[in-house]
């Protein structure tokens, strides 16, 4: 029977190494894609998953088994990737202020306009490009609730904890997430001849605590 | 309370009816809305295929790398030593070498203090002798030091001088 999360950490607060290497096997390949998702980059996801797992290490000793080690994990991860995000487009500004180009006036991304036939997208673009940018394009909270929810697989709890709010905020966050991206991805994802109105952001929004 | 299930008050329940979280309460309400309207019926199915078109972007695979920079970096971190043990009470450790160092300061600078209180009594009895220096080398005040021994400092100041005064005279005479 596999050990726990929880039991493995103990052990290697412990002194028991093999146990954290269990973990790290365990957790590269869903680190790693979150922060790519993140990040975009995967040098840079690399370069951040490395570091969550050195913070993990260092603060073994004191672990304490109430909380959940994924909640944990993918908390730092969170913090390390909005930093990261933060630092570029801060570093891209100052690039942008220096420049004389009128770049700033163009859209920061291209969506496919609703009246895109799938088929014109193909050519257009390739599908997989075109979702990344519209989960790209949601708000940093949407977008992290929708990578927990979607590619991790989270539970609404620990979720609502990474993001420090109330599992009901976090389902209206999650439900005004995907009700943009149905809306932006209607060309693959549509049924109705007539687009079906998106449900306005105020009715679903609740006050994040 | 029991609320009537909208287009609005679906958002609140849409996601874990989706997910299979949902209560049968809420189950039952999302489902006799989308019944009886058509919007939120092709919502949710939009919603569906919404979660199937998303799982299209391919997990990327750590390099092989990776876990080999991850080990090299957790190899590099120091390792607990003989005084490992203190580590996981850190505010304890603190504390502690607060509470030493404190006591070794406190008994180096106790000698000293006792000095400067010796310094200064010595002094203050070098103060009184000087001030009580010509009173003593008097030889009529210490001739007849009982009679004045009940008299203050200033009083026998005073008297010192009205004796010599009439020595004045007397010599005079």
């Amino acid at each position: 029977m596999a050990r726990s999360d929880v039991q493995l950490m103990l052990e290697a607060k412990a002194g028991n190494d093999a146990s954290f290497e269990h973990l790290l096997q365990r957790y590269r390949t869903p680190l790693v894609n979150f922060l790519y998702r993140m990040v975009r980059d995967s040098a840079t996801a690399e370069d951040l998953a490395q570091e969550v797992f050195l913070r993990v290490y260092r603060a073994r000793h004191g672990y304490e088994a109430s909380a959940k080690f994924t909640t944990w994990l993918f908390r730092i991860a969170t913090n390390l990737a909005l930093n990261r995000i933060r630092d570029t487009r801060y570093r891209l500004m100052e690039v942008s202020l220096d420049a004389t180009s009128t770049e700033d006036d163009a859209p920061a991304m291209e969506l496919p306009a609703r009246e895109l036939r799938v088929d014109q997208i193909l050519i257009a673009e390739d599908r997989t490009v075109i979702i990344r940018r519209a989960v790209d394009a949601l708000p940093e909270k949407q977008r992290i609730a929708v990578l927990l929810h979607k590619y991790e697989d989270m539970d609404y709890c620990e979720i609502a904890k990474v993001l420090e709010c109330s599992e009901a905020a976090l389902k209206s966050l999650l439900f005004r997430a995907y009700e943009t991206l149905r809306v932006q991805l209607a060309p693959l994802v549509g049924l109705a001849a007539s687009p079906v109105p998106a449900i306005p952001a105020e009715a679903g929004k609740r006050r994040l605590s | 309370m029991k609320y009537e299930m909208n287009c609005e008050r679906i958002s609140e329940s849409l996601i874990p009816y989706l997910d299979g979280r949902a209560s049968a309460a809420e189950q039952r309400e999302v489902e006799a809305h989308a019944s009886v309207c058509a919007a939120c019926k092709t919502r949710i199915e939009e919603f569906r295929r919404l979660s199937v078109v998303l799982e299209e972007v391919p997990r990327m695979e750590p390099s092989g790398a990776f876990d080999a920079r991850v080990r090299q970096a957790i190899a590099a971190e120091p390792r607990a030593g003989w005084f490992g043990w203190l580590v996981p009470a850190p505010r304890f450790a603190f504390a502690l070498v607060c509470l030493l160092l404190l006591s070794v300061w406190t008994s180096r600078i106790e000698p000293n203090v006792s000095e400067a209180t010796a310094g200064a009594t010595q002094s203050e009895q070098d103060f009184r002798l000087i001030k009580d220096l010509d009173v003593l080398e008097n030889y009529d005040v210490v001739k007849n030091f009982d009679a004045l021994s009940e008299l203050p400092v200033a009083q026998q100041t005073q008297t010192r001088t009205d004796s010599n005064q009439n020595e004045d005279q007397n010599g005079h005479i």
